[in-house]
């Protein structure tokens, strides 16, 4: 049973709580962008809108929920305590501030610049201000999960670091060179412009610094569903791991190859060549295999599950697995939606095709398929698993959580497929209204309205989730009760030094990034690099 | 489970990666393939040009805005995006002709793409975006922006006019306005 349940639940409830207030905020969104009259129907208000829900889903749940799972699985993982519970609560407590400040800033109207900035545009400092608490929260969180790792594996030399830990540690190291793009962006480029220090940004250098976080970030989100398929739902299914090694592989492959692919949101920008496009969409393409790894491995653990269920033949296991099970059946839904978005995302990779669908309704489906369907659903599913042991009592009962995820998972294909077809049609993105009264625009609206309606289900399922985790009275209290996360197959008694540690991997990630990121950002300081004059979004 | 042996499962794993790799290895000579047969590229000329005074430098001035046939017989659009209209508004381009669009920007991101064609490409102050296309359908084409660029984002939209060949009839001076409708 772990520890520090209050700080465990204390993110946790945190990211949940923003995560409805968001869903809410998209729904409202769909419907302005439909052919229905909608209430507050103004630009403004739409991208303060946008803002805040970007803000909240990318930044607030995801880096929350990270660290409360990842502080849970420090504890049952590795079975001590956190080192330090009250750095923790320190990491904890800069983040929220960041929050409040945040958020404080887009309801002041004042930072409507979406989540993705667009600099030389610019918002009130306390906006990044703000995000910038949450990221220095974010960073004790990584030195607490680094610190932890160190000391077991003082305590138990020669032991496998448990694979759940792992993984928490590899996304942590991630995290720190993610986040180096972004913070440098801010601190150099935004903050001295925002406090009136510059009147001038580099635009190119700050797209480029941006693009070094935004595609390792997405992969940041992701870890949690990953480190569930590997160590949580071979359990749930009554079977094991196939290969502890291969989880090891694949978390150690998308290290490397999530961080020096960003210049792939740069396809259609002109302050890069195609070369440096070519290179990074060559280890674009590197980052699919982990992915296609982990396909392969949880299929067969799974496989091996149900034919120790009795399932017979080619396909008899996948009917005999416990389906009735939140962890299985969130796993089931999240690799469905995986495909199609995965798919989806091959295509977006592919630098001759992308100029089709680039900032196209075609992308913000892709993405939503890939953060709510696979990021997301899992998020629910670790949270249902987990519950238990952290509160001393079951989440609502299991036909309810299964209703929750199906609506989920319903709500999120009826309104990701429009939006895949519109985006072909060349539907483009970040628009608060369209003119359907225009023929080449006006057969979009009832496809637009069918999405808005997968909207409400998915909307309905967030109020549900968080209804599910609310105690209630009445509610019997389990037994004390620890976790255990899923055994391999052949549990490693040894590993290879370079699967219990990241020296190596971390020495690969610099060259990488030398050879993807040194002349993209280098060429900004040769010449006389172009600087544009900062806009403020309310004329300052 | 037991007698599911460890190397058993080593190899199984090794086979599924070669099918991985060599899946992956045939998207990427597919894209390959289109880079250097066809030509299909993403806009990457890195040309700069100061976006402070981008309407009073030489190529983006008022005057020079528009579609004109160069000396060489080669047809260039010139546009300039800004908050929050494209100058001009539309431009006249002729059908199955290889033309070429050039953007810039004089104050933030912007971004455009033209409905049922391939043109798309973000514009980025500091730079000229340049893209080289054949138009295969006449009509008024969309070609809204497709970046956040301010409040006003979503009222940013221009027309690309293609008019068959035949009827692209540039002026003395090489220049092809839109008639007003």
């Amino acid at each position: 049973m772990p520890q520090n349940r209050r700080l465990i639940l204390a993110h946790l409830w945190v990211a949940f709580s923003v995560f409805v207030l968001a869903a809410a905020l998209g729904v409202w969104q769909m419907w302005v962008r439909s052919p229905l009259a909608a209430p507050q129907d103004t630009p403004a208000r739409y991208y303060q809108s946008v803002t805040g829900h970007g803000v909240s889903m990318a930044y607030v749940l995801t880096t929350f929920f990270i660290m409360g799972f990842g502080y849970f699985t420090a504890e049952t993982a590795l079975k001590t305590p956190l080192p330090s519970a009250r750095w923790a609560w320190a990491g904890f407590w800069t983040a929220l501030a960041g929050v409040a400040m945040t958020v404080a800033a887009i309801l002041s109207g004042q930072a409507s610049v979406l989540y993705t900035f667009y600099p030389p545009m610019t918002a009130t400092p306390w906006f990044y201000v703000g995000l910038v608490l949450v990221v220095v929260g974010s960073w004790i969180w990584v030195a607490v999960m680094l610190v932890a790792m160190a000391r077991f594996k003082r305590a138990n030399p020669g032991a496998p670091v448990p694979l759940a830990m792992y993984a928490t540690v590899a996304n942590a190291i991630m995290w720190l060179w993610t986040t180096a793009g972004v913070s440098a962006e801010i601190l150099f480029q935004i903050l001295p412009a925002v406090f009136g220090w510059t009147q001038t940004i580099d635009v190119g250098l700050s797209r480029t610094l941006f693009s070094w976080t935004l595609h390792a970030i997405v992969y940041f989100w992701l870890f949690p569903a990953y480190i569930a398929f590997y160590t949580m739902a071979p359990r749930a299914a009554g079977g094991r791991l196939y290969s502890d090694t291969m989880g090891r592989l694949s978390f150690v492959l998308f290290l490397l190859y999530s961080l020096p692919v960003g210049m792939h949101h740069l396809f259609m920008d002109p302050e890069h060549s195609t070369g440096f496009k070519f290179i990074q969409m060559s280890l674009t393409a590197l980052v699919s295999i982990p992915t296609l790894l982990t396909v392969f491995t949880i299929s067969a653990s799974m496989e091996l599950a149900g034919r120790l269920r009795g399932g017979k033949g080619l396909f008899g296991w996948i009917k005999a697995l416990p389906w009735e099970r939140p962890m299985v059946l969130a796993t089931g839904l999240a690799f469905f939606m995986l495909w199609f978005g995965g798919g989806g995302g091959l295509i977006n990779m592919s630098y001759g095709m992308n100029a089709m669908v680039h900032n196209t309704a075609w992308v913000t489906a892709h993405f939503h398929l890939i953060f709510g369907g696979t990021v997301v659903i899992m998020y629910f599913a670790i949270a249902y698993e987990i519950w238990p042991s952290l509160t001393g009592r079951a989440p609502l009962s299991v036909a309810t959580q299964r209703l929750q995820l199906w609506l989920w998972a319903i709500g999120m294909m009826v309104m990701t497929l429009p939006w895949h077809y519109l985006g072909l049609q060349g539907q483009w993105r970040r628009v608060a209204s369209f003119n359907y009264a225009d023929p080449r625009i006006g057969p979009w609206g009832p496809l637009v309205i069918v999405s808005l309606a997968g909207g409400v289900l998915l909307l309905v399922s967030a109020v549900m989730f968080v209804m599910n985790l609310l105690p209630r009275r009445a509610q019997v209290r389990l037994p004390e009760q620890g976790y255990s996360f899923a055994l391999a197959v052949h549990p490693p008694q040894r590993v290879p030094a370079a699967l219990n540690g990241f020296t190596v991997w971390n020495v690969l990630v610099a060259i990488l990034m030398l050879v993807a990121y040194g002349f993209p950002i280098l060429q900004f300081f040769i010449g006389n690099s172009p600087q544009a004059v900062i806009h403020p979004l309310t004329g300052g | 489970m037991s007698e599911a042996d460890e190397r058993a499962i080593v190899r199984s794993e090794i086979r599924w990666a070669v099918v991985a790799i060599a899946a992956v290895s045939v998207i990427m000579l597919a894209v390959i393939f289109a880079a250097i047969a066809m030509h299909i590229n993403p806009p990457s000329n890195v040309e700069r040009i100061n976006p402070q005074d981008l309407h009073l430098s030489a190529e983006f001035t008022e005057a020079n805005l528009g579609t004109k046939v160069e000396a060489n017989g080669q047809i260039t659009a010139r546009i300039v995006a800004t908050q929050f209209a494209f100058v001009p508004r539309c431009v006249v381009l002729p059908a199955d002709r290889p033309v070429t669009l050039r953007f810039s920007s004089p104050d933030v991101i912007h971004g455009l793409l033209v409905s049922g064609t391939n043109v798309n490409t973000m514009v980025v102050p500091g730079y000229v975006s340049q893209v080289h296309t054949v138009l295969r359908k006449t009509g008024d084409l969309l070609m809204p922006c497709h970046e956040y660029c301010g409040l006003g984002h979503s009222e940013m939209s221009g027309t690309i006019r293609v008019v068959p060949s035949a009827q692209f009839r540039p002026g003395p001076d090489g220049r092809v306005a839109c008639a007003a409708k």
